[in-house]
């Protein structure tokens, strides 16, 4: 499967777009600002019924204009495609078409057409807090496993109830913690499992990660993903118990995975306080390139990948190094941005890969 | 902002719009049509909500809406007085009466547990349920609450405190119905799910 064309209207800031793609490796080039990353969002888009960069869809529209249009053509096998298409008209509800149908609901279309995204903004998943790592694992683990992502829908619900009752038991007192314990009895059965599921991920998960951090990194550091939950040292009915007095309180709860986190080292020290920049970014290109792995083996098909501004300052040979595995079999189509043309040439100059090159100039695409 | 024509088509309404699933285009066009209607079709309707609000009931056994003080059901020689099934509101009792499959009496809890809307335990009938139940009256309660996160920590805030008690509870068996409300299920799955309820398993 790969996206063979592409084409928007009044999108960011294009007018209109009318491109066909490689099914290897299709490179966008050109000059900071003049809407490398808008095309990466429109595939991005026809992926995850949403923008990566901008959650308000309404945003997304070329300033002056009534609404925006993706229309994508994926091309399954030989002679079958499937058309996709997002149309966002000012303050209506976005419309989101498979080969000419709506779709009542958008998470019925998320997983369709898989994709991972490798960006300068995912820097924040080693700067900011726990939330953010929380996210991400959470959204990779829910794409295979659907009752996960229901026990996390449900713990949240019956956490958000729980907080809710800390704050009314301190703020005008009755209730018993009689009444707090029925939602301790909704949290701990999906807790539980949800605690186990990102146990088991992470150890089948963190091998790809450590070789693929080698490979981008050269072999010169180790680095480590250290699962921390509350739940390592204490039952979570227990947890729950004995923290009752800290949540009545701090009015909400304390213990629990809500409050579990992923700590990225490197050589034994901490990615976030200690990483080099350069550390951290070979650390999130491992991490998305073996979550691209993750999911061909256990899905068994090969995602979108998109490069977005990631080889701004890694040397040449690196950049060459990470086109010549992406272009390598086990990869699908590709989509990178870099604002050196020079440098892309050089290297196709160098491995014999199928690719088409874009030249993009303030809105407008030539192929 | 809204400038209408006349002050007592604006206060109505506002009034009308205050109402579930009613907005201002339809409190508008609404207002419009009593406009039209006959004087006394109009008042007719203005008294029976006034009625409605002023004179009902709620029975004194299973909290439900009534014109007397024990309702219709709970006075019926002919119901088992010693099955009760637990519901949320009036809705649930109407749509398993339609399936003719339920020969017991009802509690209405007027709402199930919620924190986040501020509706705890004391803000429902469950005082009286429990004290009913203690009473030794019931020999079977059935849970019909909504499967929910809300629904299911209602039904086991009940298992808990009557747990002790010896008697049998069930709870409605659901996973097949349509809809997750009983409001929404078809009859004949009601009807089946009241037939098969299964033992209620708490802790
Ligand atoms: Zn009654």
């Amino acid at each position: 499967m790969y996206l063979q064309k592409l084409k928007l209207t009044n999108f960011k800031n294009y007018e209109t777009a009318d491109l066909g793609f490689s099914e290897k490796i299709n490179c966008f080039v050109g000059d900071n600002g003049v809407g490398k990353t808008n095309l990466m969002d429109a595939i991005y888009y026809l992926s995850f019924c949403k923008s990566y960069f901008n959650p308000q869809d309404m945003m997304n529209i070329r300033h002056t204009e009534d609404a925006f249009a993706i229309h994508g053509t994926y091309l399954r096998n030989e002679n079958q495609s499937d058309s996709v298409s997002c149309i966002q008209r000012r303050n209506q509800k976005k419309l989101f078409r498979m080969n000419k149908k709506d779709y009542d609901r958008l998470a019925d279309h998320i997983g369709l057409f898989p994709l991972v995204i490798v960006s300068p903004s995912d820097s924040d998943l080693i700067s900011l807090g726990s939330e953010e790592r929380r996210k991400y694992f959470d959204g990779v683990i829910s794409q295979f496993d659907k009752v996960y992502l229901d026990d996390l829908l449900n713990y949240s619900r019956a956490l958000q109830h729980r907080n809710a009752l800390l704050k009314s038991i301190a703020e005008h007192g009755g209730q018993s913690i009689e009444s707090i314990e029925v939602w301790d009895q909704q949290m701990l059965e999906p807790g539980q499992r949800i605690f186990e599921k990102r146990t088991l991920f992470l150890k089948e998960f963190y091998p790809l990660f450590q070789n693929y951090f080698e490979f981008v990194s050269e072999g010169r550091e180790a680095v480590n993903i250290e699962y921390e939950s509350q739940l390592r040292n204490l039952e979570f009915k227990e947890l729950l118990r004995s923290s009752i007095r800290k949540d009545l309180a701090m009015r909400y709860t304390t213990a629990g995975i809500h409050k579990d986190d992923f700590m990225f080292s490197i050589s034994g020290y901490s990615a976030k306080r200690f990483g080099s920049q350069g550390q951290q970014k070979s650390l999130l290109i491992a991490l998305k390139l073996s979550q691209f792995e993750y999911t061909r083996t256990t899905k068994g098909y090969k995602p979108i990948l998109l490069f977005d501004d990631i080889f701004d300052k890694l040397d040449e040979r690196r950049v060459g190094q990470l086109v010549k595995l992406v272009g390598a079999d086990d990869f699908g189509q590709v989509f990178i941005t870099d604002t050196q043309p020079d440098r892309i040439e050089k290297i196709f100059k160098q491995v014999e890969i199928e690719h088409r090159i874009f030249n993009v100039k303030n809105g407008a695409v030539a192929g | 902002m809204n400038s209408y024509p006349s002050k007592l088509l604006e206060s109505a309404v506002n009034e009308l719009s205050r109402l579930p699933g009613i907005g201002r285009k339809s409190a508008l066009r609404l207002a419009l049509h009593l406009l039209k209607e006959r004087i006394e079709d109009v008042e007719f309707l203005g008294q029976s909500i006034i009625k409605l609000r002023k004179e009902i009931q709620y029975c004194t056994v299973c909290h439900t809406i009534s014109d007397n003080d024990i309702c219709q059901i709970c006075s019926d020689p002919r119901r088992d007085k010693t099955t009760v099934c637990i519901v949320q509101d009036i809705r649930d009792v109407l749509a398993i009466e339609n399936t003719r499959q339920y020969r017991g009496v009802y509690h209405i809890l007027g709402g199930i547990i919620s924190p986040i809307e501020g509706i705890s335990p004391s803000d429902l009938t469950l005082e009286n349920l429990i004290e009913k139940a203690e009473s030794g009256i019931f020999n079977e309660i059935i849970m019909a609450l909504p499967s929910t996160i809300e629904g299911d920590t209602t039904a086991y805030y009940i298992y808990k405190k009557i747990k002790s008690l010896q008697i049998k509870i069930s709870n409605i068996a659901r996973g097949i119905s349509l809809g997750d409300e009983l409001e929404y299920a078809d009859e004949l799955t009601l009807g089946r799910s009241i037939l098969n309820r299964t033992l209620y398993q708490g802790d």
